[in-house]
């Protein structure tokens, strides 16, 4: 029932005043400090900033986050499915079959990320230096 | 669907009124109580830490202002009370500081971020049921409150949960990309990389005990645990449970799931040993580096929010929620005063958690980064996958 989510609302509103309004005092009762050019470097270890800011970084994390939406997506199927399962499967084994077909197509594509060693830090495409761990 | 009504209540006012005013009030002490949860969390730990390393920790500060005159009245007596003042000056601390903006970074998603860490942990917290939710007739008011011992009973409670709790790794990536500086933004793509592929896993573990229970409503949860036992100690239900032996026969799935959700649970909210994204021997201070005063405290808080909301979610999933398996305690469920018995049971339950949160980080050392990841993805997520599985068919057999 939509009524049922206006208390959710409701505690939506409340926290976001409870996040504004504690920003809010902090900028009107903190105290002031003098402004410097040095106050307003990076902080490197209080060395100089050196290079670009946004460095390069892995292109694991590119992958873990398309594996993660590959496999969130799968847990959203699975929920309504586990839901109605109990009631369903007295009736006809159907459902059974059905989602762990679903399941074992999941777990080839999960063995095939593994073979191609999406989930391997220690591994560099291209490299041919021996994984250490 | 709202019949309840105020006693003297003039006609004119919709019905609504009063269920939205108790509603209020309810998010207002709720609000309250994780804010003080949170602060005396802080001050356990600091406790919990002295006291593994053989510290006293902080004893000192007591009652605020100790020594002072007030008004000529009477003179603040100088107890220090176990240092329990603590918290107290800590959050003015926090508030009295310069709220410095660095001026390399992009401004609105550096002030945007500390609030989008914050607000989902207090968000997640309204489905959670800390008390019955049988209707109870208010004295006084004349006015019967559906579900007393939640603020919103929805039907898709868990659902809900995970939704708002993944919204919690937009905050942590905006404050490491708008900082424009390399230790946050390690700590940032390094944070939200370990939060995603243990949201998986998380996602996952809790399957089995749907498929079990069938409900995703967390009240129904609890109701479930009353009849069958609770999910981890199948033999601790309200009546004497011998009789059913599927929850015997289900135990072993209900503890694989709930050793994957524990260990999820302490990657999800950054604690040790998987504080990769602040790893202060590698990045300083991870993704907020760059942050002071409030901003700081607002991930500090949403940290060990999210650490509550991670707790109260294990107690209602596994361990029964405000239930125990006593007949006279179930039996109050109709009573308004049982609301603050119950409310206090699962606060217990939940310090247990708490605890063990603390113990585990003073006791155990960090994870290299490629052993999170291979934890994450090689072990537990396919040791998640067939418990499902294992699930799924034990109840094919025994329905």
């Amino acid at each position: 029932m939509p009524q049922d989510y206006v208390p959710v609302f409701l505690q939506v509103l409340a926290g976001i005043f409870f996040a504004v309004s504690t920003l809010a005092v902090s900028v009107l009762i903190g105290k002031r400090g003098r402004d410097s050019v040095a106050k307003d470097t990076a902080y490197e270890c209080g060395k100089d900033p050196i290079g670009d800011v946004h460095t390069r970084f892995s292109v694991k994390f590119y992958l873990v986050a398309m594996l993660f939406i590959l496999f969130d997506i799968e847990v959203v199927f699975m929920y309504t499915w586990a839901v109605v399962y109990r009631d369903m499967v007295h009736h006809s084994l159907a459902i059974f079959y059905s989602m762990f077909t679903f399941i074992g197509i999941l777990f080839v594509g999960y063995l095939y990320a593994l073979k191609k060693k999406a989930f391997d830090w220690t591994h560099t495409p291209g490299s041919s230096s021996p994984n250490r761990s | 669907m709202i019949t309840p009504y105020f006693a003297n209540m003039p006609a004119d006012v919709p019905g609504w009124v009063p269920d939205v005013f108790i509603t209020l009030i309810k998010i207002f002490i709720l609000v309250n109580v994780i804010l003080g949860l949170v602060s005396y969390t802080v001050m356990a730990e600091r406790k919990i830490s002295a006291a593994i390393q053989d510290r006293i920790g902080p004893n000192r500060t007591g009652v605020p202002l100790g020594g002072v005159n007030i008004l000529g009245l009477f003179t603040m007596p100088r107890w220090s009370i176990w240092g329990l003042g603590q918290p107290l000056a800590d959050a003015l601390k926090f508030m009295l500081k310069e709220e410095f903006t660095p001026a390399h970074v992009n401004k609105f998603y550096f002030w945007l971020a500390p609030a989008m860490a914050m607000v989902p942990a207090l968000l997640t917290i309204c489905v959670i049921p800390f008390a019955s939710s049988h209707p109870v007739v208010l004295p006084f008011f004349d006015y019967t409150m559906k579900a007393p011992g939640v603020i919103a009973d929805v039907g898709i409670g868990v659902l809900l949960i995970f939704a708002i709790a993944s919204l919690g790794v937009y905050g942590i990536v905006l404050a490491g990309w708008s900082s424009n500086s390399k230790y946050p933004f390690l700590g940032g793509i390094r944070s939200s990389a370990q939060m995603i592929s243990y949201e998986v896993s998380m996602g996952l573990s809790v399957i089995p005990l749907f498929l079990v229970m069938g409900n995703l409503r967390l009240s129904d949860v609890v109701q479930y645990q009353v009849d069958h036992g609770w999910t981890v100690l199948p033999f601790l239900a309200a009546t004497w449970p011998w009789h059913n032996g599927a929850s015997y026969l289900l135990w072993l799935p209900m503890l694989i799931s709930f050793l994957i959700f524990l260990v999820s649970a302490f990657a999800e909210t950054n604690r040790l040993p998987f504080d990769l994204p602040e790893s202060e021997t590698e990045l300083v201070g991870g993704y907020h580096t760059e942050y002071s005063a409030m901003k700081f405290a607002l991930f500090f808080l949403g940290e060990y929010a999210a650490m509550i909301v991670a707790s109260s979610l294990m107690v209602t999933l596994f361990l029964g929620g405000w239930s125990l398996p006593l007949p006279f305690y179930m039996a109050w469920q109709d009573q308004w005063w049982s609301i603050p018995i119950y409310a206090f049971v699962f606060l217990l339950k939940m310090l247990l958690f708490i605890v063990l949160f603390i113990w585990v980080r003073w006791t155990l050392p960090r994870f290299r980064y490629d052993q999170l990841m291979s934890l994450g993805w090689k072990f537990i997520l396919p040791i998640s996958l067939a418990n499902i599985v294992l699930t799924g068919i034990l109840l094919a057999i025994v329905g």
